[in-house]
């Protein structure tokens, strides 16, 4: 039997990148809120409430890079160079905001200055990871076997919208994510601060959304194409239930149901750009076979994937069950 | 200044800067991540708190450095698409796979786990407390194995073909894991990362022996350092010289420049212990060597014929002069390391080795010499291979992306700046963690957040401890 293996690590890939963003999401979303805690002490109640886990999340996108460089070497090729910048960028402020997580505790004095890194760290590469998401659906430019751009094709005023999306939306699963772990004043502020961020983060879903199928004709057919693009509209659809449960879930008080809606936007959103996508690794040249590794290296590495991406996901589960609960703001992890 | 440079040099310089940064968490990791799972399995055992003492201890400092080699990590795993796409497009079906198992095998592991070894023993217990621990010191030698794997698989190809668009890929997976160098380069960094690791704490239990002889978790953590220096320095050694043979066998090139051999010698080579290498005429100057002992080292036989760089043809030849100098620092160390060793046994059987004096103030002197010849030894088996990323196969002028060189060097910039800032702190704070004995630990910052008032925490007894368990 045939088995379509770019097919199939297509469809790895993007569940790799999709749990990156679930759960580094809330985690930068924490940084990006960092100035708008009240005080020392919620912010140490923020950071602890991703502590134990933080690292991680962050593994996500070290397994989006790496397994895109395994099984779609092309795709990685041309990209990274395209996205240069941006690139970097991010993974300098992940450097900033992953040792603030250390060195915060390691000194009074300059407390003050990891706190910002921690901020400016989690936004910037929050506000890149946009930039690279926009960048890469308006189309990367490709010659041969090479990028063919300049490199700040990635800058337009597309992908800085998809960049104040995600820096946005990162901040929402960040407030829920504490609605979710803290109690009492903090958790007041943050649900406050949940709705404001509930609200400019669904204007932004809306807006890149309609701007998104005017970047390229095959997107628009995608989703104005009738009767073909009707299975596309189930996302709106799901979209528009989810926006109740959250704005509801907020209204009763709920702990959980606002950070499940808010991460249901993020998925219906995943789905959505993987509707316009598909089957191209990079628009509009590169096709997911097109980019793929040979059939012999998809099969290596998929064995691995296959065994090895359950256990992962069970033990990471269980790191999460045991620190579920709320944050005890006198116990400390650290 | 940069804007005279190309952006294959720049490209190099950052790849060299950021892996060389990178490098040393790791190898401190590596070690760090056994001797704590060493150190929690003995305080299970025994019961002995000394040992509790110092996994806490320890601990603390790994998270540390862990923390820093993640982050430096992910830019690595990062720079190989936008600085040498060529080198990805056309290695990636065999080199991705293998790093994909890295990422899932260790990465996970790593990460997974280390949350619960630094904060959830109260949650899970000994016994899972134990278990997680023993999975961070799995994950990192499982993720120096795979890594060593690609590395080596760069300096000795195998298993491997073309395909019609240039691209490598694979015939035998076995066959490209288990290259010809791989299970010598392997065993070579995990017994580097454990001597480092050993010397460092040797540094730290030194220094704390020189202010207070009594101190108890100074002088197990000093004694248990010298049993590895005594014994691993000599295995290294030996593993190193193995290695060297099989680097003799498949990249003779790298020899020659790591002995310095300019010219061949058809009646046995010399060795030569120290000289200037003259790259451009092509010979060493002030060379002072001993007569035929380097073909009795890697061919055991003085008289064997050894060919010199004289046989290669310029544009394949290495950068003779680093590879020769680091070399030769690598090497000293390691016996510098030795000499250590063989003096701490010494002191045992006298009964001297808690009682302050030099042999403690050369161990401060050596703390963080292991990482000086980790770094000393990966720029003698990457500049050597030079002028390839994949020996013989592909030229790293061919490897390059289509970037500009103002990119590459307005980049490179941000990493020297980014790099030193950061990692300067790092290093300050685990000096400064190191700085103080292992007893004073429980009521540092990260443990009393209350702190903030301004108390400065007492120094505090045995009872103590019962506190830190929460």
């Amino acid at each position: 039997m045939e088995y379509d293996l770019a097919f199939i690590w297509a469809g790895l890939i993007a569940f790799a990148v999709l749990v990156y963003v679930i759960l580094d999401g809330f985690d930068l979303g924490l940084g990006i809120l960092f100035p708008f805690a009240g005080t020392h002490r919620d912010r140490d109640v923020m950071m602890n409430s991703v502590a134990p886990v933080w690292d991680g999340n962050e593994t996500w996108l070290v397994l989006g890079g790496g397994g895109l460089f395994a099984v779609f070497p092309l795709a990685y090729a041309v990209v990274m160079p395209a996205l240069y910048m941006p690139i970097i960028a991010m993974l300098l402020a992940l450097i900033f905001r992953g040792v603030s997580f250390e060195y915060r505790w390691r000194t009074q004095r300059f407390r003050w200055l990891w706190d910002w890194t921690f901020f400016l760290g989690s936004t910037i590469a929050a506000l890149c990871q946009g930039i690279a998401l926009g960048a890469l659906v308006q189309g990367i430019e490709v010659e041969g076997r090479a990028y063919a751009g300049g490199w700040f094709d990635w800058l337009s005023p597309f992908s800085l919208a998809t960049g104040v999306a995600v820096v946005l939306g990162y901040a929402l699963l960040g407030a829920t994510w504490i609605v979710l772990k803290a109690e009492g004043r903090l958790r007041d502020h943050m649900k406050r601060l949940s709705f404001g961020l509930g609200l400019a983060t669904l204007a932004m879903i809306a807006m890149v959304s309609l701007w998104t199928p005017f970047q390229d004709n095959v997107y628009f057919d995608r989703w104005f194409a009738f009767p073909g693009s009707l299975w596309s509209y189930t996302v709106p659809v799901v979209m528009v239930g989810l926006v109740f449960l959250f704005f509801t879930g907020l209204a009763r008080d709920s702990d959980i149901q606002p950070f499940l809606a808010a991460l249901g936007f993020f998925i219906a959103g995943f789905v959505g750009i993987g509707i316009s996508f598909y089957p191209m690794i990079v628009p509009p040249s590169l096709t997911i076979w097109e980019a793929a590794a040979p059939d012999s290296s998809l099969w290596f590495a998929l064995v691995g994937a296959l065994i090895l991406l359950p256990i992962i996901l069970i033990y990471t589960a269980y790191a999460y069950w045991v620190f579920r609960g709320k944050i005890d703001p006198d116990k400390g992890y650290h | 200044m940069l804007a005279s440079y190309s952006a294959e040099i720049l490209a190099r310089v950052q790849f060299a800067f950021t892996v060389s940064f990178h490098i040393v968490f790791p190898a401190f990791s590596i070690g760090l991540a056994s001797y704590l799972a060493v150190l929690n399995a003995l305080w299970l055992w025994r019961g002995d708190r000394v040992y509790r003492q110092l996994f806490d201890y320890w601990k603390k400092i790994f998270a540390v450095a862990f923390g820093m080699g993640v982050v430096s990590g992910i830019t690595m795993s990062y720079q190989f698409g936008t600085n040498w796409a060529v080198f990805s497009d056309k290695t990636g079906p065999i080199l991705g796979p293998l790093m994909a198992y890295e990422v899932l095998s260790a990465f996970f592991l790593e990460a997974g786990f280390l949350g619960i070894m630094l904060f959830g023993r109260d949650r899970v217990g000994k016994g899972l407390h134990m278990f997680a621990t023993a999975m961070v010191a799995l994950g990192t030698l499982a993720s120096a194995t795979w890594i060593l794997s690609v590395n080596s698989w760069m300096h000795t190809p195998a298993g491997y073909g073309f395909n019609e668009v240039g691209q490598f890929v694979p015939t035998d997976w076995w066959a490209a894991i288990f290259n010809p160098s791989f299970p010598y380069r392997l065993v070579h960094m995990v017994l580097a990362a454990y001597l480092t690791t050993a010397f460092v704490v040797a540094g730290v239990g030194a220094l704390h022996l020189l202010r207070n002889k009594a101190d108890a978790e100074a002088r197990r953590m000093f004694s248990m350092a010298m049993w590895m220096a005594v014994i691993v320095t000599p295995l290294q050694i030996i593993a190193g010289d193995a290695h060297g043979l099989n680097t003799l066998e498949h990249q003779p090139v790298k020899i020659m420049a790591m002995e310095g051999h300019f010219e061949s010698h058809p009646d046995g080579a010399p060795l030569i212990l120290f000289g200037i290498p003259n790259q451009a005429e092509g010979r060493m100057d002030h060379a002072i060597e001993i007569p035929k002992l380097g073909s009795l080292i890697l061919k055991h036989d003085p008289n064997a014929p050894m060919p010199g760089l004289d046989t290669i043809p310029e544009e394949d030849q290495p950068p003779v002069a680093i590879v020769f100098f680091s070399f030769r620092i690598m090497v000293g160390l390691g016996f510098a390391m030795l000499g250590i060793g063989a003096w701490g046994l010494l002191q045992r059987v006298r009964g001297r080795l808690f009682t302050p004096g030099w042999l403690h103030r050369a161990c401060v002197v050596m703390g963080p010499m292991g990482f000086v010849a980790v770094l000393a030894g990966w720029i003698t088996t990457e500049v050597g291979r030079q002028p390839f990323t994949v020996y013989g196969l592909l030229r790293t002028s061919d490897s390059l992306s289509p970037v500009d060189a103002p990119a590459v060097g307005t980049t490179l910039v941000a990493f020297i700046v980014v790099y030193f800032l950061i990692f300067g702190a790092g290093t300050y704070y685990l000096l400064a963690m190191m700085n103080k004995p292992a007893r004073l630990l429980k009521k540092d910052l990260r443990d009393a957040p209350m702190r903030a008032a301004g108390i400065t925490p007492l120094p505090e007894d045995d009872t103590g401890i019962k506190g830190q368990e929460q």
